[in-house]
């Protein structure tokens, strides 16, 4: 019992010393994610919907070339990006960029760090997302376009009001996914000196070499931003679902069978093909 | 006479080497009510989404107005915007309410202010029945239900001419009948309708022109008399006969 007591009596003084720094980096960390998540998951829209515009053969050569090219340079960035560490691509990026501009402007320039890491983290994101943005996309009935065809919409407008939010909602649980990934994993930013909570951490017991206490208040804090950031995603879920009834106004005359539906969500049935 | 709105000429379609639709001649005029009928497989999907255009015909015309609507890809989205669809699955949007299914294509194609579009998709929602449940989502309401909806989508658009895939076909057989005395309505309304169907009784009496297709061609044609009647070719026979015998 002893070793307990000792241990809370640790993450006390820790807490009373450098809560403040803690409270610090869980904000850079928190930060970082949910702006590198909502930027990454931007890129990937754009990045799926790319990789998804149908290709006809009666498109003009003009169009066929732009779209095999740019398609090809989607498909180069999804690969280096999700097939490299992110840690290599923070040195990558943050050693890389300055390498050229200083050729280029002649004297030494270097990359802002905390730029480099929203960058990075971001980027990365972006090579995932897209993947995921595509499967979702081929993922959605294709009724679902010929619906919107049959009534006049155009490629564009098809995208924008039927299948992205439809899209949307499917692929939430993966964008929840990544943004809890991305809670964990900014932790490798401290290469390029970006203080989030894991690099307070190693500061932290550099001083004081209270190595475990410290480790356990760092992954308490790090459980509880995850845990709060599922509770709100889930939440954002269900309101994206809508209501589970809907108020019916009056009876249905048509309708032989008397009263009023409620299928389960998700269970509806759908039409056979011939 | 009346006006010609469609004409259908030396339609052809190929998917790889398989020929489903051979020289495929016909045309709709104003106010018609054609069922088209035939077994499975023998094409009739094939000839209303290419007259919409969901498949793009290896050769032949679709004349619209006078214009053939194959020369350029350019006036397609306005043209289906004239020629509505309903699908043997329905095709709601799921992410829409009822409601909203029935605007959106009204705000976006055609540009209608929002107040306007509500007004129009409320007056088809009340014709099929519909106005209780337009704050449901697609998923909450039956498969008959879900029909009438798609019906009040198409109609909100102001369509020339609506085209039916089977529409009854994936309905539980309670519901079939709410369906087609919608459809019944529209035709004695003077809707020009094409209506791809099995429902024996439908073609029979609400149609005023059938189409048997058999095998990619058109075996046969005329009023549902002549057809049902009287029908000329031994293939066309057969093919009823198999219905009455059900
Ligand atoms: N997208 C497609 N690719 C290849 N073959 C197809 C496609 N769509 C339909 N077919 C073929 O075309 C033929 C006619 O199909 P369809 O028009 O759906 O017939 P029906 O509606 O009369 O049952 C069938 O043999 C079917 O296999
Ligand atoms: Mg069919």
């Amino acid at each position: 019992m002893e070793v307990f007591q000792k241990l809370w009596s640790d993450i006390v003084k820790l807490i009373a010393e450098d809560g403040s720094r803690y409270l610090d980096g869980a904000w850079s960390t928190i930060l970082l994610a949910v702006v590198a998540t909502a930027a990454g998951c931007l890129i990937g829209f754009i990045c799926g919907v790319i990789q998804t515009i149908p290709q006809s053969k009666s498109d003009s050569v003009f169009k066929k070339v732009i779209l095999t090219v740019v398609k090809a340079v989607v498909r180069v960035y999804v690969e280096v990006f999700r097939g490299t560490p992110m840690i290599l691509q923070a040195v990558f990026i943050f050693y890389g960029v300055p390498y050229f501009t200083s050729a280029l402007s002649g004297g030494p320039v270097n990359l802002d760090m905390n730029l480099a890491a929203y960058l990075v983290v971001s980027i990365n994101t972006g090579a995932y997302m897209a993947e995921t943005v595509r499967g979702g996309i081929l993922s959605i009935d294709p009724g679902q376009t010929e619906g919107a065809q049959a009534i006049g919409m155009n490629h564009v407008q098809t995208m924008l009001n039927v299948i992205i939010p439809q899209t949307m909602r499917n692929i939430m649980p993966q964008i929840g996914n990544n943004l809890i990934i991305n809670i964990k994993d900014t932790s490798v930013m401290f290469i390029i000196g970006y203080t989030e909570l894991f690099a307070v951490h190693k500061g932290i017991v550099g001083a004081n070499y209270l190595y475990f206490p410290s480790a356990v208040v760092t992954m308490a804090v790090y459980l509880f931003m995850t845990v709060v950031c599922s509770v709100i995603l889930r939440a954002i879920e269900n309101k994206m679902d809508g209501p589970a009834n809907y108020d019916v106004k009056t009876t249905d005359t048509l309708a032989q069978t008397s009263g009023t539906y409620n299928f389960p969500s998700r269970k509806a049935k759908g039409g056979k093909r011939s | 006479m009346s006006e010609q709105i469609l004409k259908i000429s030396h339609l052809s379609k190929s998917f790889g080497k398989n020929e489903v639709l051979k020289d495929i001649d016909f045309s709709v005029n104003k106010g018609d009510v054609t069922s088209i009928i035939g077994a499975s497989g023998s094409g009739k999907s094939t000839l209303l989404r290419c007259i919409n255009l969901l498949e793009t015909p290896s050769s032949g015309e679709i004349i619209y107005h006078g214009k053939n609507i194959l020369e350029s890809t350019k006036g397609i989205p306005e043209y289906r915007s004239h020629v509505g669809m309903v699908f043997q699955s329905f095709n709601l949007f799921n992410n829409m309410t009822v409601l909203q299914n029935c605007m959106v294509g009204q705000t976006k194609v055609l540009k209608r202010k929002k107040s306007e579009a509500k007004e129009i998709a409320l007056k088809y929602l009340e014709k099929v029945g519909m106005l209780p449940y337009i704050d449901a989502k697609p998923r909450q309401i039956s498969g008959g239900q879900k029909q009438r909806v798609a019906i009040a989508r198409a109609l909100a658009m102001n369509p020339e001419i609506l085209l039916f895939d089977e529409p009854t076909s994936a309905l539980d057989p309670e519901m079939v009948g709410e369906v087609l005395q919608v459809m019944k309505q529209l035709a004695d309304e003077g809707m020009t309708m094409l209506v791809v169907t099995h429902e024996m009784a439908f073609a029979r009496d609400v149609s005023n022109h059938v189409v048997y297709m058999n095998d990619g061609i058109i075996c046969e044609e005329g009023t549902p008399d002549e057809v049902f009647g009287n029908p000329q070719k031994q293939e066309t026979k057969d093919f009823l006969a198999r219905f009455r015998n059900e």
